[in-house]
């Protein structure tokens, strides 16, 4: 069963990875991914998350139903934060745990594609006097074209 | 049917949600969407672009054909990005 939490709340990665372990000796392998706030240039004040309440614990429990359909997983996390957030701070963890590597790392994968182009979130920037709303990447979208096959 | 909105069509829109009966006329996504564009300039305006307009129905993405029923709850917004 996967666990999937939206929240305003930092996350601690090792306790994140010792819950999914916990009480699973089965697991031969853990595949953990972290999304943080980027500063290309060192113009950003911070970053505003707005999400859909509802709909984006929906959605990433969708995503990761779909995951455990398509990989035998023994363990899934996810963990999207919303609200501001400041350069380098966390926004989203992943973790996917199973018997063998190759299914925690495509799991992983297949679960950051489909919560890029499907969990009802929105960034806004905040640079110096300014804000402007992330525009979504069309890479984005043709990622989701190779778990079609 | 309650219309809600995200992003920056909520901000053109100005307002996050809005409830609203609907004529027999609108019958799929697409017709709400050339409904409340003539609903005001700033309707218009965040719906202009329709290939930038996301539409989810009962919380689950539809496609703009999708037909709706008078007590759908209704989002619509731009092309997400979160992660």
């Amino acid at each position: 069963m996967a666990y999937v939490s939206v929240q305003t709340d930092d996350f601690d990665l090792n306790a994140e990875v010792a819950c999914i372990r916990a009480g699973n000796q089965d697991i031969g392998a853990v595949v953990s991914f972290i999304g943080t706030v980027r500063d290309i240039d060192g113009s950003l004040r911070s970053m505003t998350l707005e999400h859909y309440p509802g709909m984006t614990e929906q959605e990433l429990e969708r995503i990761a139903n779909e995951a455990e359909k398509r990989w035998p997983l023994i363990g899934c996390r996810i963990i999207h934060r919303f609200g501001t957030l400041k350069p380098a701070d966390n926004i989203v963890l992943v973790i996917t745990a199973s018997r063998h590597r190759s299914a925690a790392f495509e799991a992983a994968d297949f679960l950051m594609d489909f919560l890029k182009s499907n969990a009802p979130f929105w960034k806004k920037e905040t640079t110096a006097g300014k804000e402007q709303w992330v525009e979504a990447k069309a890479a984005d979208e043709q990622a989701l074209e190779r778990w079609n096959s | 049917m309650i219309v809600k909105y995200f992003s920056w069509i909520r901000e053109n829109i100005g307002q996050a949600e809005e409830t609203l009966s609907l004529p027999d006329t609108v019958k799929t996504v697409a017709d709400l969407l050339d409904y409340l564009s003539k609903s005001s300039e700033g309707h218009a305006a965040a719906l202009d672009v329709r290939g930038l307009v996301r539409v989810a129905v009962n919380q689950i993405h539809v496609q703009h054909d999708h037909a709706l029923s008078a007590d759908d709850e209704i989002a619509i917004f731009p092309p997400v990005t979160g992660g």
